[in-house]
């Protein structure tokens, strides 16, 4: 594919984040930190996110198998893992977690299951999306080009 | 110290509401009373006037105090590295207050070359001389380290021809008196060295002037530091002269003026070039011990004054923790009689003794020392002046000040900017005081901006505010629960806190909780009743009070849960809030506010 037209797909796949929810305006802080003297900030605090995820769903899944669930740390983990989302502007991830702690604090063990595969779910699906996005600016930058800061109208 | 900054603070507090009762009744005076209600009227009236002079003599009363206390304070710390640099035996130093000088009231006193070239000849009998002379200098704007090679020449003369008050610091009723005043300080640095011959009295001030042609070489030096320090000292409306006996010892003596302001709101903030020292009868701009705090600030501070200002009193502290001949530093409150200025001005002090600090700290004398002993003077790198102090044999006084502020909590903005100063400090190998320049050098590498501490625990929120803040241009020390965050505040000094309110091990509530307490009490004992370890009495911590601590702006970082409402965070102690995530717009509005 040509540069330019890479550079239009990336700027399209982008705004389709947006209007899906995957991403929400906190995106758009870490892309305006990035610059000459830090290129790849997205990048690293993005795979933070991932590592963080993976560890805090790993928490959660082990809490939850309990015999008895301590929902103090359940809803500690949820409550990190929702920070940090909300930090990088995974939006779906967040309201996710929103509606897991919810489940927490009356303690409803069915409910925190289900919360927990959604956000699970949310939480691949968002990394799948960043990888697409890494993967075409990855692209623009091996033809040469460089990315195009996306300008949306909200 | 506590007790007179209490009175004026809330004698501030207590007469806006007063005068609005005093007016309320004077309104009322005239409406339609009948005869009783005048009367008891009349006495209310009455009442509140005199509490309101009260009030307003109190308030007075602690500005003058402040200022009687201020100059105490300053000659106590003369007096202090007087102490220092004599109980080796090299030099001694007198401190007067004396009359104004006849070249004062000359009035014209034209830059620094000239006039006092001619009066540089003094061939009295040794006189003795008095105290340090280096916290003088050292308070000197604008010449820190070069003040202080200033006192290490320093001869006595100047108030030729005028009596001289010994030793007397007694300025309360003349300061009293007056709206603004100006003391005459007279200092004289002596020793018993080989002494200087007559012939060489005229040229000695002159730049690259030795004793004799071959006095480099046995004593080494350039010959530029009496030159220096007599410039020094006549651009700030003083004199510099000097008398010896060859074999017995010389006498160098300067006075200068210190201008007390009385006046309520410091006004001179102009720092008025010290070139600009000249003539003048307007003693604004005559060069004067500027101890205003915004004026030496403004000279020096870049950003982050405040920064500064507890590092140096980190410095400062420390020195704290030497004793000199028995002379125990005591800590010297502040009279915060006047709110800002006032304190600021002592701590204009500290600053400058803590950039005293900079200044090695042995005296020099060049029996004690071998020749590259480094008394490197802080001023110039260009300049060898210990060189040539130590060649000549004068009495050098270039002084660290053991003085011992604590200036926690006074904002002032003082920067050592000189970057000589701090390549000065670099270079220096002082043993004695290692740690100090250690501490400065930490100084000087930071000096220039705001500690703001971050505390989270979430590694991402973290990187994200990190990389924030450094757009913003600030650095930022982060810790990742509220007992670290106290230890953080236990050893460092900051001017921000940025605290996450849900954290394990300590939550932000609690924790704000503490710093609150601490700042209240002057002590950790909550802290402390909370598990966490009081900090060990040890220079390296911030030096315990005699003043209360600063007050740090602390803004919780908040999700916006229930439990993390803004009362609560507000009843904890917390400034303000910022809710998450964290952009880039609500930092910056957070350090614009919070920070000064």
């Amino acid at each position: 594919m040509e540069l330019v037209q890479i550079q239009r797909r990336l700027v399209d796949y982008t705004k389709s984040l947006f209007m899906e929810g995957f991403l929400d305006a906190q995106f758009l802080q870490l892309q305006q930190l990035q610059d000459d003297s830090n290129p790849d900030f997205v990048f690293e605090v993005v795979s933070l996110f991932f590592e963080d995820f993976e560890k805090l769903l790993n928490e959660l899944t082990i809490a939850l198998d309990q015999p008895n669930v301590d929902f103090k740390k359940l809803d500690s983990h949820v409550h990190q893992l929702k920070g940090s989302s909300s930090s990088i502007g995974a939006q779906r991830v967040k309201n996710a977690c929103i509606a897991f702690r919810n489940y927490c604090d009356v303690q409803n063990i069915e409910g925190c299951l289900t919360c927990l595969q959604q956000v699970k779910q949310e939480c691949y699906l968002v990394k799948n999306k960043f990888e697409t996005l890494f993967r075409l600016e990855q692209q623009i930058m091996a033809s040469g080009g460089s990315v195009p800061t996306i300008e949306l109208g909200f | 110290m506590r007790a007179k900054q209490m009175l004026a603070t809330m004698s501030h507090e207590i007469r806006s509401p007063l005068s609005g009762v005093v007016s309320m009744a004077e309104i009322l005076a005239t409406t339609k009373l009948d005869r009783e209600q005048r009367q008891l009227l009349g006495v209310m009236i009455s009442s509140g006037d005199l509490v309101l002079q009260l009030i307003n003599d109190i308030l007075d009363l602690s500005k003058v105090i402040g200022d009687v206390l201020r100059i105490r304070q300053i000659l106590t710390n003369l007096i202090s590295n007087a102490i220092k640099f004599t109980h080796e035996g090299k030099v001694g130093v007198k401190l007067y207050v004396v009359p104004e000088p006849p070249f004062a009231k000359e009035g014209s006193q034209n830059g620094s070359a000239g006039s006092t070239a001619n009066q540089s000849t003094t061939n009295v009998p040794k006189e003795e001389t008095c105290t340090s002379t280096s916290q003088t200098s050292s308070d000197q704007r604008g010449f820190h380290g070069k003040k202080h090679e200033d006192s290490c020449q320093d001869r006595s003369q100047s108030e030729r021809g005028t009596p001289v008050t010994n030793g007397t610091i007694d300025v309360t009723e003349e300061q009293a008196e007056l709206p603004e005043t100006t003391v005459w300080i007279r200092c004289d640095v002596y020793d018993t060295g080989i002494g200087i011959p007559e012939n060489a009295l005229p040229t000695l001030f002159k730049k690259y002037m030795q004793v004799s042609a071959d006095h480099a070489r046995k004593y080494g030096g350039t010959g530029l530091g009496l030159a220096i320090c007599k410039q020094l000292v006549e651009l700030m409306g003083g004199r510099l002269t000097v008398s010896s006996q060859v074999h017995c010892g010389s006498t160098f003596t300067f006075i200068l003026p210190y201008k007390v302001s009385l006046s309520c709101d410091h006004s001179d903030d102009d720092l008025s070039d010290m070139d600009d020292h000249g003539a003048t009868d307007d003693d604004a701009t005559a060069g004067f011990f500027q101890f205003q705090p915004r004026t030496l600030g403004s000279l020096f501070s870049s950003n982050g004054s405040s920064r500064t200002q507890n590092l140096l009193a980190h410095n400062i502290g420390y020195v704290n923790s030497h004793k000199i001949n028995g002379f125990s530093e005591n800590c010297y409150s502040f009279p915060m009689s006047n709110g800002q200025t006032k304190e600021m001005d002592l701590v204009e002090d500290a600053c400058s003794v803590a950039e005293a600090l900079e200044i090695s700290p042995e005296p020099e004398s060049s029996f004690s020392h071998s020749p590259d002993h480094d008394n490197e003077s802080a001023i110039c790198r260009d300049e060898h002046h210990h060189n040539v102090v130590n060649a000549e044999n004068r009495v050098s006084t270039r002084d660290v000040s053991s003085c011992s502020e604590t200036s926690r909590e006074v904002d002032v903005k003082v920067k050592i900017t000189e970057p000589q100063l701090a390549a000065e400090r670099q270079e220096r190998s002082d043993s004695g005081f290692q740690s100090t320049l250690n501490s400065s050098r930490e100084a000087s590498n930071s000096i220039s901006k705001p500690k703001i501490l971050l505390v989270e625990d979430n590694k991402i929120n973290v990187m994200v505010t990190r990389s924030m803040m450094k757009q913003l241009g600030h650095t930022i020390d982060v810790v990742n629960n509220g007992v670290e965050a106290v230890r953080a505040i236990q050893y460092h000094s900051y001017d921000l806190v940025l605290m996450d309110v849900c954290m394990p091990v300590m939550d932000g509530l609690q924790t704000t909780r503490l710093i609150r307490s601490f700042e209240e009490t002057g002590n950790w004992d909550e802290a402390a009743k909370a598990g966490i370890e009081k900090p060990s009495p040890s220079s390296d911590s911030l030096q315990p009070d005699c003043t209360p601590p600063k007050r740090i702006p602390i803004i919780a970082m908040t999700a916006n849960a229930l439990s993390e409402s803004a009362d609560e965070c507000s009843a904890n102690g917390m400034d303000s809030f910022i809710s998450k995530p964290v952009t880039f717009q609500k930092l910056k509005e957070c350090l614009e506010q919070y920070l000064p």
